[in-house]
């Protein structure tokens, strides 16, 4: 960093001129960002419900929430689940596809194209797609099954199986970045060093182990936070396509905050649920960044 | 070419093929669907495409529910957020890129950590603040918080991209008496163009099919955006199939168009992203 440089700025003038340039973005995190969560926190110790004048309970809502509140629990179970196995399927259907894609395939720009397509396809009109598709009785699904000899699925409509649906489809409109970012990663492998395992008679597998992977793994460690974060944000398909059902089976967290927030006004509640939900996603980015410098390497950092 | 060799290319482009046909598979259907009478629709074993084509859903789409009107309040949103992004998350990013100021380590912390912040968490007191204001049922709420940066991980993705450029060019440019606008506008940002139409391309692309926001802060049918509307139309339509998927099928065409257009700068985008990071 400290290189002579000359016409440097006198120091106090270069800091004005740097908060002038940066203001934009420290302005947002105050306004939109750090004065909410204070707010948020202070509702939260409150019972407010729009119409009334707040009161202030203390801790009760959050007492309530793990003794008392029903919902919460099933949405926390729901909703880790979903996460678990959207991450997972997310993740090795991208890695596979990228690692296909790889083998010098003709057309490779046409299929990344296809695969990246439905990631274009916008949540509300995918959703209105997918209830046609999972539709038990005339749906395009339960028809193949049926050509194929297989007993019909409820789908959406099934307790046990509105996950995996779920997971499904945002497999097929979610895969889309963390394809192409994973084949760009691949790309960047330098030939020689898998060249160099093949010389040592290793098979594919050796060189994926020894080489790719390590090589990958900054973009594998991106693409697992941002399909973990997103996918614990799950909302619009739960809102528009199953309404949480059946059984309370796709109640998910931030669906679960909206309608007490915004359905049954209960803004204290809803409130707490949300400062849960940032403790829980800060503790899962705390244990990502441990637990990832025992696996992903840097280039050029010292190791 | 071996005969072993052959076999495992014939494998490789069979399940590639097999994997783009179940990609291309739903949209087909919906297009498909798009098209026929609702006899069609629900015939066993399915037809494959419509015995008679039927425009006439697309035409009865947008005569029950107004979305040219959608699609212009969608503009009046999509557009300024993504100049604003352009402009603010770039400037926030030189800052930081190039300057040294106290704090610049704890606030650029709070830009990390805001990126991984569900807006979930700071919706409630937002949407009091909005409603203070009476603003709320306006596009001000959907529009104003991107003159803020425009979202943290985009300030942080400009300010990677402004660390690579050699600080040579601020510094001969700083000989030639350039203000340090000057220098930001007409230096650097065009050393960081193709991260610029990245940004704006992700922007609009989020812009365009974000539902929380204006689920939140739409109340009038007159304000809805593309993505409000078709909601409410898949209450309304949830058994005419045919007319349903005519309606998503208009709903998705825009950001194809702007896909295939901006496809380029897309990929490379969605690339430096994970690459940058």
């Amino acid at each position: 960093m400290d290189r002579p440089v000359l016409h440097r700025p006198a120091r106090g003038r270069e800091a004005l001129i740097g908060y002038l340039f940066a203001s934009p973005v420290i302005l947002g995190l105050v306004i939109w960002v750090m004065a909410p969560m204070v707010g948020s926190l202070l509702i939260s110790f409150t019972d407010w419900n729009v119409l009334t004048a707040p009161h202030w309970l203390g801790i009760r809502n959050y007492v309530n929430l793990f003794t008392s509140d029903l919902f919460f629990g099933k949405s926390l179970v729901v909703t880790v689940y979903y996460v678990v196995l959207n991450t997972a399927a997310t993740f090795l259907y991208s890695l596979v596809v990228a690692l296909l894609l790889n083998q010098k395939v003709k057309g490779q720009g046409v299929f990344r194209s296809i695969f990246y397509l439905p990631a274009i396809v916008p949540i509300v009109a995918s959703s209105a797609l997918w209830l046609w598709l999972f539709n038990p009785d005339f749906g395009l699904y339960n028809q193949i099954l049926l050509g194929l000899g297989l007993k019909k699925s409820l789908w959406l409509a099934g307790p046990s199986t509105v996950i995996p649906s779920l997971v499904i489809m945002s497999v097929w409109g979610g895969a889309g970045n963390t394809i192409v970012i994973f084949l760009a990663a691949l790309q960047g492998v330098p030939r020689p060093l898998l060249e160099a395992v093949e010389i040592d008679g290793g098979n594919w597998w050796h060189k994926f182990w020894a080489v790719t992977w390590p090589m990958i793994s900054p973009v594998t460690f991106f693409n697992l936070v941002v399909s973990l974060i997103n996918s614990f944000q799950i909302f619009v398909q739960s809102y528009i396509m199953t309404s949480g059902g059946p059984n309370n089976g796709s109640l998910f967290y931030v669906y679960l905050m909206y309608r007490e927030g915004f359905e049954r006004n209960a803004m204290g509640h809803a409130a707490a649920l949300s400062w849960i939900l940032f403790l829980m996603v800060s503790a899962l980015g705390l244990v990502l960044f441990r637990w990832s410098r025992e696996w992903v390497h840097y280039e050029g950092a010292a190791g | 070419m071996s005969a072993a060799r052959a076999a495992r290319t014939t494998l490789l482009y069979l399940v590639l093929v097999v994997g783009a046909a179940a990609c291309l598979l739903p949209v087909f259907w919906q297009v498909r669907s798009s098209l026929m009478t609702l006899v069609d629709v629900f015939k066993f074993p399915p037809l494959l495409w419509a015995t008679h084509t039927r425009w006439d859903n697309y035409v009865q789409a947008m005569s029950s529910s107004p979305f040219l009107l959608y699609f212009r309040n969608t503009l009046i949103v999509v557009v300024p957020t993504v100049l604003a992004t352009l402009v603010t998350s770039s400037m926030s990013a030189y800052g930081f890129a190039r300057f040294r100021f106290p704090g610049r380590g704890f606030w650029f912390s709070m830009v990390l950590g805001a990126i991984i912040l569900p807006p979930a968490v700071v919706l409630i007191p937002q949407f009091i603040l909005w409603s203070r204001l009476h603003l709320v049922n306006t596009f001000y709420p959907l529009i104003i918080p991107f003159w803020f940066g425009g979202g943290a991980f985009n300030v942080f993705l400009l300010r990677q991209f402004f660390m690579t450029i050699p600080r040579d060019f601020d510094d001969a440019a700083r000989i030639d008496g350039a203000r340090y606008f000057r220098i930001y506008w007409q230096i650097l940002v065009p050393f960081i163009q193709p991260a610029l139409i990245a940004v704006g391309l992700f922007q609009f692309f989020f812009q365009w099919n974000d539902f929380f926001g204006p689920l939140i802060y739409l109340d009038s049918p007159s304000l809805y955006t593309l993505a409000l509307g078709l909601s409410h139309f898949i209450g309304s339509y949830s058994t005419q199939w045919n007319i349903l998927m005519a309606a998503a099928v208009i709903v998705v065409i825009p950001p194809i168009i702007v896909f295939f257009v901006g496809q380029r700068y897309f990929v490379e985008g969605v690339t430096l992203t994970g690459i940058k990071m």
